[in-house]
């Protein structure tokens, strides 16, 4: 939507929020700012969407000189600039005008919603990705990057959420692999590297023994590994995507003094969370980004919460469904109280015959867990999942089914369909057992029951017996849609129903959506885009962290309150908060719908 | 904040390290004194039913025969650690030994280490087959080496045709190789043991070697820690082929008849040896003196068995059964080791 009409990297013409670069701090910067004074930003420091954002400049040139390093460590000069990178996978456009800059000694701030392009942005800055367009500078001097090696070996090291390690070696050598010291014979100095390891544990102020094997060890404990690793190899660049996600409190203060001791040494770290109050505590300067476009850079000294999220979601708001929604009828799909240890907590939900619910919130808050056990792939440890009346046994998926629950997961081509199946088998694959006569599939049933849903969905392929792999992203979404419809389904959850697809197959398959509802289905759906959530669903729960945060009515809602109920923020208007901590739908404090 | 890792820093580092460290090395401890024990065992028990079994001619068989297995679980074991299967051996090894052995008859008066540097370059010329497939062609290797397995063999076949090396066109100097002692231990299995323990400091001591376990251990890590995967799994191939070459001389020494079966099903025996000392079947860890042990083991059991006057149909049975055992005992300690290294990784915050 946004981003197929949004042209090309540089093209920021009539953008009401373009990128604003600011060092707020230090204007005098701006006298040996290279270029044009009009470029200079010393005086774009508003909130975003207000300031009049010369967008022109490349951030490279208004803020050289400009931000001094927090603690004063290290000079002026920027360590790492990445300017106006975009990046596309076939029609996919996942990063439009990417740009960051970062400092000696700074920890700088990476936000966004999902799929704004962060993740895009850190693979460019690890080697895993080559930018189709835009520079990257490190030390002023333009560096291309073909692989991760050649990141590290440019000072540039990533600490992924969940770290690769090598199970079965030692902490030190996980550090080290590669790079051992070495003495005479150029045998490995195992005391040295173990001493060596030490010395950087001990310098980032944690309890890890060298010696022992990398199995077993916590996320957090992992983390420090490759810190450490990134220390030893003298990166001046630790990019840190979402470290915090898996951490618990206590290891997410260990890592704010791991990242506070690099910052003081002159490291500059960028950092990425969801959670805007650990930005708060821990950073200087943001950059938030919104549909693969980097629309704000600034100190955060005068920013709030608020201001995040507005930058955030920015968009103009989804214009609401024209289609009305049906009135709900009787409860189809009730979940009491399901709790998975450690991965959801007390999730009790309703769904009622011609409603449609979504499930909201960041990747990772635990929605597609709850849908997986609600359908019994996974299991659960406390509560229920009952289907019109009728308790379903838990962890099985055929049970689940034969009540008359759907499931359309979130990655189709792993989980959704056989690739190399023809159309025809993977629409009929739900419904064999209405197919089947004497035991054997009988081939004319099958055709039939393909060819019927093929033309009610409007699926667009060569001929039946073409394998599913051949067929388009949105129209391999339509398939699945269709092996579930074929069995008529009560329920029917989805699984970010619309991810990958373009947006006219989109439109096609909320309106699908919406008339199933109309039928009386109670759906089920999981969805990181909020337009889509807004657009399609009657009731929206917004998870958090594993717990339900907060419920809309539709009308109600706004994508910022959302956010904010996901993000665990206040919210930037002065609507009450959601994000305190009871998490039972009933207790929470939002507006209920329908009722 | 600076106060809090100044505070920190003071404390010894790594104070609840030592024991988890310690932990981890009784782990593997265990892992090879449990072959020991089970060894003393056999013996033990074996010998008190018949004490022929101790007697010192019997002890040099068994010896012999264990330095063909010990010297492929050699290779093998770099293979294995590296997350890949060299399957060929046994081939490898039958081509090998009849090519070199012919050598005898065909050019009279060739120096034995003629014969040798052939039976390695026979070895080597096999290694680059299953490496370039394996490292270049992207192939499982699983996959490449069954299919060597049975082209070497094939090959062999086409080659020895319905012939054999007789043992009296083989001269007396090679013939007598296995048959040279110091103090009652073959010279051989003196030899082969120091062989085993250089390869087994390579991998202990050396960024290559332990970059193979690297491999084993998360290969796609390997790679992104710039580590030349294909590079060094190729030379595993190669130095697996090598030892398989120099076995298949030191089998046509030892046996001095070779036809077209030399070493046939020898890659399971040697796979099996290398899993029973305790190298992980997924690779990752184990050691080149582990697989050596397992390979003792193993060759014991039958010559024990044969001493009591069981049935020789048992041999492979009771090997199945040590595998299962193995395995069993490892995948114990794998939950365990991490199950406590988990509680004492929580306990340092």
């Amino acid at each position: 939507m946004d981003q197929a009409s949004a042209g090309f990297p540089g093209d920021q013409a009539g953008e009401n929020a373009g990128p604003v670069t600011a060092g707020s701090e230090d204007a005098a910067g701006s006298e040996d700012a290279a270029g044009t004074p009009g470029q200079s930003s010393g005086d774009a420091a508003g909130p975003p969407g207000q300031s009049s954002g010369d967008a022109a400049g490349p951030p490279g040139q208004s803020l050289r000189g400009a931000a001094r390093a927090p603690g004063g460590v290290s000079g002026p000069a920027p360590v790492l600039v990445l300017s106006h990178a975009a990046k596309s996978f076939g029609a996919v456009q996942a990063l439009l005008d990417g740009s960051i800059e970062l400092h000696p000694g700074e920890v700088h701030a990476l936000v966004g919603e999902n799929g704004a392009g962060k993740s895009t942005l850190v693979k460019i800055l690890a080697g895993v990705y080559q930018p189709d367009a835009g520079a990257l500078l490190v030390d002023g001097q333009e560096v291309t990057l073909h692989s991760p090696a050649m990141a590290l070996a440019a000072g540039i090291a990533v600490i992924y959420q969940e770290p690769a390690l090598f199970p079965d070696l030692t902490v030190a050598e996980n550090m080290f692999i590669g790079r051992q010291p070495l003495r005479a014979g150029r045998r490995i100095d195992r005391r040295a590297m173990r001493a060596e390891a030490a010395a950087i544990f001990a310098r980032l102020g944690v309890q890890l023994d060298p010696a022992r094997i990398a199995r077993g060890l916590s996320i957090a404990d992992q983390q420090v590994v490759e810190i450490g690793k990134a220390i030893s190899l003298e990166a001046r660049v630790i990019v840190m995507d979402e470290p915090t996600a898996a951490l618990s409190a206590a290891e997410v203060d260990r890592l704010f003094d791991v990242v506070r001791a690099l910052s003081t040494s002159g490291t500059a770290i960028l950092f990425i969370s969801h959670r805007l109050e650990e930005v708060f505590a821990l950073c200087q300067r943001v950059t938030v980004m919104r549909d693969g476009r980097q629309v704000l850079t600034q100190r955060l000294d005068g920013l709030t919460a608020g201001d995040l999220v507005r930058a955030m979601v920015g968009r103009e708001l989804a214009e609401r469904p024209a289609e009305a929604h049906g009135t709900p009828g009787e409860s189809l799909l009730s979940v009491q109280r399901l709790t998975r240890e450690g991965v959801f907590i007390d999730i009790s939900l309703t769904v009622r015959a011609g409603e449609i619910v979504a499930l909201a919130g960041l990747v990772g808050s635990g929605r597609s867990e709850v849908a997986r056990a609600i359908f019994g792939i996974d299991r659960y440890d406390a509560g229920s999942v009952t289907v019109r009346g009728q308790e379903l046994r838990r962890g099985s998926p055929v049970g689940a089914m034969a009540a008359g629950v759907g499931f359309v997961p979130e990655d189709r081509r792993q989980q959704g369909l056989v690739m190399d199946m023809s159309v025809q088998q993977n629409i009929a694959l739900a419904s064999l057992q209405r197919l089947r006569h004497a035991g054997l599939i009988r081939a004319a049933a099958e055709r039939a029951l393909a060819s019927d849903w093929v033309d009610r969905l409007k699926i667009k392929y060569g001929r039946l017996k073409d394998p599913v792999s051949t067929l388009s992203g949105g129209n391999q979404q339509k398939v699945v849609l269709a092996k579930w419809l074929g069995r008529k389904p009560a329920v029917l959850i989805v699984d970010e129903p619309t991810r990958g697809i373009d947006v006219a197959t989109k439109a096609e398959v909320h309106h699908l959506l919406l008339q199933l509802a109309r039928d009386g289905v109670g759906i089920l759906m999981i969805s990181s885009e909020l337009p889509e959530v807004l657009r399609v669903s009657d009731r929206i729960l917004v998870m958090r962290e594993g717990r339900l945060m907060a419920e809309f009515a539709q009308a109600d809602a706004s994508e910022e309150e959302i956010l904010s109920a996901a993000t665990g923020q206040a919210p930037p208007s002065d609507a009450p908060s959601p994000g305190a901590p009871p998490a039972r739908p009933s207790e929470a404090p939002a507006r209920r719908a329908g009722d | 904040m600076s106060t809090t890792l100044v505070s920190r820093s003071e404390r010894p580092p790594a104070a609840a390290g030592p024991s988890a460290r310690r932990l981890t090395e009784r782990a593997f401890r265990i892992r090879e004194s449990g072959i020991i024990v089970v060894l003393a065992v056999f013996v033990a028990v074996t010998a008190s039913v018949q004490p022929r079994f101790l007697n010192i001619t019997n002890i040099q068989f068994i010896l012999i025969n264990t330095t063909v297995f010990a010297l492929l679980a050699l290779g093998e074991t770099m293979v294995v650690i590296s997350r890949n299967y060299d399957l060929s051996v046994g081939s490898v090894l039958g081509l090998s030994a009849y090519l070199s052995a012919n050598l005898f008859g065909q050019h009279h008066g060739i120096p034995i280490v003629a014969v040798f540097l052939a039976g390695l370059g026979i070895g080597l010329a096999c290694g680059l087959l299953n490496g370039i497939m394996v490292s270049a062609g992207r192939v499982p290797s699983l996959v490449v080496t069954l299919a060597t397995l049975y082209i070497f063999r094939g090959v062999d076949i086409l080659i020895v045709g319905g012939k054999e090396v007789v043992a009296s066109s083989l001269p007396s100097a090679f013939l007598d190789i296995p048959k040279a002692t110091v103090f009652g231990i073959p010279d051989l299995a003196i030899a082969i043991a120091v062989v085993i323990g250089i390869g087994a400091y390579y991998l202990r001591s050396f960024r290559s070697g332990r970059e193979l376990y690297a491999i084993g251990s998360n290969p796609d890590a390997a790679r992104l820690a710039g580590i030349p995967t294909g590079r060094r799994v190729f030379m595993a191939f190669m130095v697996s082929g090598a030892i398989a070459g120099v076995a298949g001389v030191l089998w046509a020494a030892q046996y001095g008849t070779v036809d077209s079966t030399a070493g046939t099903g020898y890659e399971l025996q040697v796979i099996s040896a290398v899993v029973v000392g305790g190298v992980a079947i997924f690779g990752g860890s184990g050691s080149a003196v582990g697989a050596a042990l397992g390979a003792l083991l193993l060759n014991t059991i039958s010559s024990a068995l044969y001493v009591l006057g069981i049935s020789p149909f048992w041999d492979q049975a009771i090997w199945g059964f040590l595998l299962i055992v193995a395995i069993s005992v490892d995948r114990f300690i794998s939950v365990r080791l991490t199950a406590a290294l988990r509680v004492r990784g929580a306990r340092h915050e």
